[in-house]
């Protein structure tokens, strides 16, 4: 089996799964139990200055979004920041990171935007023991009205300022959370970078108000009739998390900056996904949330095995893979042309890429006697929508035409020749070849 | 209570207990947990399977998503558009050849969506709430005499009340309901369910019921169509083919239908006799519906025999299945030759037969089996005479019911066509009505 241990910042971890900073990590008790259920690290859930501590909501703190079977695809958060006394919290840490030293224990922090307030918990952080520091530059909810968690993210030159701070009053690796809550994820990217930052954490969660509660007239979870936008999160907001951490992981003043990798992670594969995009640690919240820490043994289990299949000795081996590939629209081949195929054998006729073909695309999928359904070439502009709705894995796949033959929809021959938008004869702004 | 293994035709032979058991819900009804969990499986197939091979064209992919989507009244009230005693149909559908038969997930996994349990959630939604989704027109002022109060004369009257028509029915027997209250096995539809949805299917109004009225003792055709603007014809078969073997007579030996009505019609089941060793001579629904009752009552061996073999039985695979769950056997290829005994049946006499290109023979070899109770159910037949022409032993119709007669409509189990199934009986019903308004309508 192959080799999880994961080396981030310096950090070690026996794998690269982390809990994110969130209700699971609140407390020793969850903690202690992530780690004997095998989590690599935890981020604990953020602390924030001393004093009486936070309070959050008495009803509920939670909304859902459901898939099939009523499978958790979203989760929308309204809790705060650890309510919960500072002391306790970080005697808590000093205890677990000394029974554990071969895990990554990283402490959340969210304090006002003055130097005092970070000058003040930071050795008390580091006199934990604990590894590293993650600021929750974050939370979309509650906190960020008081002017912390995303109210900074969504503002550079504080990131950049208090990332200074933290450089300059603690001595161990310090990762910037950043919220998504933006227009370009770069922005406050290239800012923690900037101030020093040793990594930087995405997707923190995603404004969001999962449902209305249709009698009461509300947004759910209601508070005595009342809502307010909650932080989004679970498988349904992989897709956004994996743009962002491209964004990063491409850019010229951000590439090669270590990331450690947030947004609906639930399996092995997820968590390769965003390895291989460019992520060095990867941060789980949902998917333990939904079932439990056990589920960290399928995560690492499966990455090991997927490692072995593809002869990869180490996590380091593979980070990053696919960073390469990213590219704008504009650099994408438009020689390269492809046609839906369905395989007769494994179609259940259902009829469902008809319906979405002859209603909403290109009526390019023929219904013949006896429920067979057939791609019209002559048709088919490759869109793939057909293979998105059958509901059988392979069964629809896009076969790309070889050079030489001709495209039956356009009766142009296909060209070997990559050849994208930039020199294309229709774009006005096309440079001429020279 | 009688011994379970005490001879000849005794009642009590299980407890009061074990009868409710057996007696109970066949396919108890889905919680809303499990209908949704179900509801979510369908994958909302393009000019659905399902739909083609429903008799009465329900929409099924739309009230299972009206289930999914927290409406399963809307649900409901898309099943009772298309088939009015879509209660009914969804407890005694063969499910397994009609609709779950090509649904995709049938044909993909071999296990279809579970259509006939959704249907029932459904509907009992909103017979749960007492009230129908349908109002009825404008007076149209126009009479219309329906003759049997079944599935068929049930759809018809239906859709022509709400179109504004008065009706009468005309039922020979005490009870609306039809085969649904006489003729199909109690565990299908416990609870007095036919009853009851009779009751909610007439709140439509301007329906009439008389009961005792049996055309061609009480009625004729003539005095309905002086009387009536249109008459429909939905009165079933009322007569059972005799089984011609020395010792018919015996009692002891009786049709099947009779006992499955008595059955229905008990509300003590334990007041209900049952031969220790039944024989039932058939291979459809009747005889399944019977056989497996005989056991449910306490009956120590139940044989079902019939003289071709199993593929040729109009059960469906699925209710042969049932039966043999039930521990009945099921003997192909034999017929009877005669039922042996003094003062009562006490043996049947049954030979082999050889079936070779659809010409059956008996070869000659034959055995006996106990039999203190022997159930033909060798098939119903048309009682009465209605001067309409008939075509295999029943009245002959062209599209939507028309008889030979103009301005007398036939469906369900009398007419010619159909499967023999409520659910074929309600389509026809309904289709006649629709006939029958449009006819009406231009006529003015």
């Amino acid at each position: 089996m192959a080799d999880l241990t994961t080396d981030f910042l310096g950090i070690k971890s026996i794998n690269p799964f982390w809990l994110a900073s969130a209700p699971p990590t609140d407390k020793e008790y969850n903690v202690r139990r992530a780690f004997e259920a095998g989590w690599g690290g935890v981020v604990w859930k953020t602390l924030g200055s001393e004093g009486p501590p936070v309070v959050n909501v008495n009803g509920p703190r939670y909304g859902a979004v459901y898939g099939a079977d009523r499978r958790l695809l979203g989760l929308n958060n309204i809790e705060l920041i650890t309510d919960r006394d500072l002391y306790v919290n970080l005697e808590e840490i000093r205890r677990v990171k000394a029974d554990y030293p071969d895990r990554a224990v990283i402490v959340s922090i969210m304090v006002p935007c003055e130097e005092d307030a970070w000058k003040a918990i930071l050795p008390l952080v580091e006199e934990t023991g604990a590894d590293g520091i993650e600021l929750n530059f974050g939370c979309p909810h509650g906190m960020s009205e008081r002017g912390m968690g995303s109210a900074v993210g969504q503002v550079p030159e504080y990131i950049q300022m208090v990332t200074e701070w933290c450089k300059k009053y603690y001595s161990r690796p310090v990762i910037v959370k950043l919220t998504p809550n933006i227009t370009d994820i770069r922005k406050p990217a290239a800012a923690a970078h900037a101030g020093g930052a040793d990594a930087v954490s995405l997707i923190n969660t995603i404004n969001s108000i999962t449902s209305v509660d249709l009698d009461l007239m509300a947004p759910q979870p209601t508070i005595d009739g009342k809502g307010s936008h909650g932080g989004y999160c679970g498988p349904a907001v992989k897709p956004i998390a994996l743009s962002m951490v491209s964004e990063i992981a491409r850019a010229e003043e951000t590439r090669g900056m270590p990331i450690s990798g947030i947004g609906g992670i639930t399996t092995w594969r997820d968590a390769a996904e965003f390895m291989v995009m460019g992520c060095g640690t990867v941060q789980v919240c949902t998917a333990a949330m939904t079932y439990g820490f056990k589920v960290v043994q399928e995560m690492a289990a499966g990455l090991s095995q997927w490692m072995d299949e593809k002869g990869y000795a180490s996590t380091a081996d593979f980070v990053g893979a696919a960073v390469p590939n990213v590219t704008d629209w504009q650099y994408l081949n438009l020689n390269y042309v492809t046609k839906a195929r369905i395989d007769q054998d494994l179609c259940i006729s259902c009829g469902r890429c008809y319906a979405a073909c002859e209603d909403t695309s290109h009526q390019a999928i023929w219904m013949h006697e006896g429920r067979v359904f057939e791609v019209n070439d002559a048709e088919c502009v490759a869109c793939n929508l057909c293979v998105d709705v059958c509901p059988v894995e392979d069964c629809i796949t896009m076969e790309r035409l070889p050079g030489g033959t001709v495209d039956a929809r356009t009766g142009k021959v296909v060209s070997d020749e990559y050849a994208n938008w930039t020199t294309h004869p229709n774009n006005p702004m096309a440079r001429a070849a020279e | 209570m009688t011994s379970p293994f005490a001879p000849g035709i005794v009642s009590g032979r299980l407890t009061p207990d074990d009868l409710a058991r057996n007696f109970g819900d066949l396919h108890p009804p889905l919680d809303a947990h499990e209908a949704h969990v179900a509801a979510d499986r369908c994958y909302f197939c393009y000019d659905a399977p399902c739909v083609t091979a429903c008799p009465t064209g329900i929409d099924i992919p739309l009230f299972i998503r009206q289930i999914a989507t927290g409406q399963p009244e809307a649900a409901g009230k898309t099943i009772f558009d298309s088939n009015i005693l879509g209660g009914m149909c969804a407890r005694v559908c063969p499910t397994e050849e009609l609709c779950e038969e090509v649904c995709v997930r049938e044909v993909a996994e071999g296990k279809p969506v579970e259509i006939g349990r959704l249907q029932r959630y459904a509907t009992d939604s909103v017979m749960a709430t007492g009230r129908q989704p349908y109002v009825r027109a404008e007076p149209t002022g126009k009479r219309i005499a329906v003759v049997g109060a079944g599935p068929a004369g049930l759809a018809c009257a239906h859709r022509l009340a709400m179109k504004g028509h008065d009706v009468t029915i005309f039922e020979a027997r005490d009870k609306p309901g039809g085969l649904n209250e006489y003729g199909i096995a109690a565990y299908k539809t416990p609870g007095g369910f036919a009853q009851a949805e009779v009751e909610w299917l007439l709140t439509i109004g301007g329906i009439t019921i008389q009961n005792g009225k049996a055309l061609g003792a009480d009625l004729t055709l003539e005095a309905l169509q002086a009387e009536y603007d249109a008459v429909f014809l939905g009165m079933g078969l009322g007569g059972v083919n005799a089984l011609a073997v020395d010792g018919a007579d015996l009692p002891g030996v009786g049709p099947a239908v009779q006992f499955i009505a008595d059955l229905r019609q008990s509300p003590d089941k334990g007041a209900l006799a049952v031969g220790r060793n039944v024989v039932v001579i058939g291979g459809g629904m009747t005889a399944i519906d019977a056989a497996v009752q005989s056991r449910l009552l306490g009956a120590e061996n139940v044989t079902i025999v019939y003289r071709r073999g199993r593929e040729a039985m109009s059960a469906s695979t699925w209710e042969q299945d049932l039966a043999a769950s039930k521990g009945v056997r099921i003997l192909t290829h034999v017929q009877p030759l005669a039922v042996h005994g003094t003062g009562g049946a006490a043996e049947i006499e049954l030979e082999y037969t050889s079936d070779v290109g659809g010409k059956l023979t008996g070869t000659g070899e034959t055995f006996r089996l106990p039999a203190d109770q022997v159930l033909q159910a060798i098939g119903q037949k048309l009682a009465g005479e209605t001067g309409l022409t008939l075509e295999g032993g029943k009245i002959a119709v062209t599209g939507p019911g028309r008889t030979s007669l103009d301005g007398v409509w036939a469906g369900g189990d009398c007419a010619l066509g159909g499967d023999d199934l409520t659910v074929t009986a309600v389509a026809e019903g309904r289709d006649a009505a629709e006939d029958i308004h449009s006819k009406l309508m231009a006529e003015g």
